[in-house]
């Protein structure tokens, strides 16, 4: 099987898989890294957004060979020991998740847009958000979180 | 997904002699709408040539009255760059509509040209403005390329490298999206260029046409009302669970109108 190598949350890694191995399947089966999610398998839910060279990609929608050579972060990678990452604490903060299952996509996300837009507006958050669903919040709990977590992220508070 | 050979060539004739050399070996750009096709297996091609490591395939260069954009540029960077936000803001607007932004980070140009899908807004744009699609062997005027659902006027193993987009005076595209996926249920692009006026519609036929009529009635008076009574006949229309071949029908009207009160 073809080996490839990667960075995952500043880990340098190496994997044997099979050249249709999935991103998502090379972190949750290979690596153990099960914090991103399959929601629908079918590149709609964003439950599986992680970082690749720092922006958003639906991982159940690339071929883990094609992150060779890659910086890859996953939401395991956001904490720093037992300090949450501003916009994990913005969504403990704010009630930005009920039963988890869409939060490591939607953090992953918000991660994605915060880097771009420091401030951004409730419209702006909704319209990044289109590729993560969300069955439970209504979203606007959400929405509310992320703008939080990006003024915090870039050094509010 | 059944298993696969990959390639990651470094030079478009390398890429091109290695989707030649494999029967049924595909290009892989942002794997946008080939993967989805892949894990249903309803593709299953015996190799796929990425396209990642090919140089000079993703520039974005405006020259005088016209904007060539390289085919793996991500519909992010088309969404984002201020040269193609001044020269042509319809399309600026148009890419950052497409899908979401995990697609947009990945989908590019020359793949959602080379896949043709029916309701793809890429080729509103193209065919609006009368674009050039670019290959490693010649040129495709936009009003020859689309053919059908799916089915363009490339060759077998034809690498498209860039659109040249000529600048129209003004343009503006506005389209209805599924509530899901933001496929175009029907987008319009009307465009008033050197060559006359132009109504492209995307979504609502087999593949991306133009609307004779409402040409003419806007070349009398570019005015939202100029299309008043002018109908694109349903028989020929899209059907499915998100809209009738008669709702389509009424939304062409709707969506062109509104992309002539949003010309700029
Ligand atoms: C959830 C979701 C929502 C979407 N919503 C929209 C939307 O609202 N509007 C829209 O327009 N699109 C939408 N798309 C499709 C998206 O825009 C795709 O990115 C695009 O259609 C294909 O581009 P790609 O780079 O991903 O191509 P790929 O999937 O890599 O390739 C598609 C096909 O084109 C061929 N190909 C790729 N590049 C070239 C090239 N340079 N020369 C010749 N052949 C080539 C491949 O062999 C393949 O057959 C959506 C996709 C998803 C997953
Ligand atoms: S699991 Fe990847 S988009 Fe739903
Ligand atoms: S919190 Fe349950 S799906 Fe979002």
């Amino acid at each position: 099987m073809p080996k490839l190598t990667l960075s995952v949350n500043g880990q340098p890694r190496t994997i044997d898989c099979a050249n249709a191995t999935l991103l998502v399947e090379a972190l949750r089966e290979h690596l153990g890294l099960t914090g991103t999610h399959v929601g629908c398998d079918s590149s709609q839910c964003g439950a599986c957004t992680v970082h690749v060279d720092g922006r958003s990609v639906k991982s159940c929608t690339m071929l883990a060979v094609e992150a060779e050579g890659a910086a890859i972060t996953t939401i395991e990678g956001l904490a720093k020991g037992n300090d949450l990452h501003p916009m994990q604490a913005a969504f403990k903060e704010h009630h930005g998740l009920q039963c988890g299952f869409c939060t490591p996509g939607m953090v992953m996300s918000a991660c994605d847009l915060a880097a771009r837009n420091p401030a951004p507006s409730e419209g702006e958050v909704r319209h990044w958000l289109e590729g993560n669903l969300c069955r439970c919040t209504g979203y606007h709990n959400i929405v509310k979180a992320v703008r939080a977590g990006a003024g915090d992220m870039n050094g509010g508070k | 997904m059944k298993d696969f050979e990959f390639h990651r060539p470094a030079s478009i004739k390398d890429a091109v002699a290695l989707v030649a050399g494999t029967s049924g070996a595909k290009y892989l750009a942002g794997g946008q709408s080939l993967l989805p096709v892949m894990k249903l297996d309803l593709a299953e091609p015996p190799a796929l040539v990425s396209l990642a490591r090919l140089p000079g395939l993703a520039d974005i260069r405006v020259d005088g009255g016209t904007v060539a954009i390289g085919a793996l540029c991500t519909h992010d960077q088309v969404a984002r760059s201020a040269d193609v936000a001044k020269a042509i803001p319809a399309l600026a607007a148009l890419a950052s509509h497409i899908g979401d932004a995990q697609v947009r980070n990945r989908g590019t140009l020359g793949g959602s040209v080379a896949h043709a899908d029916p309701a793809a807004d890429y080729p509103a744009a193209l065919l609006g403005l009368g674009a050039t699609i670019v290959t490693d062997r010649g040129k495709h005027a936009a009003d020859s390329y689309f053919k059908g659902l799916f089915e363009t006027s490339l060759a077998d193993g034809e690498l498209v490298t860039a659109v040249h987009f000529p600048v129209p005076r003004r343009a503006a595209y506005a389209k209805f999206a599924h509530r899901a996926s933001k496929y175009a249920v029907v987008g319009v692009f009307v465009a008033e260029t050197a060559g006359g006026v132009r109504v492209a519609i995307t979504g609502a036929g087999a593949t991306v046409f133009r609307s004779a009529a409402m040409e003419a009635a806007l070349t009398s008076s570019m005015t939202p009302g100029a299309l008043d009574g002018i109908t694109v006949p349903a028989d020929d229309l899209n059907a499915d669970a998100e809209a009738s071949a008669e709702y389509r029908a009424h939304l062409i009207g709707v969506m062109a109108k509104r992309a002539v009160a949003a010309l700029r």
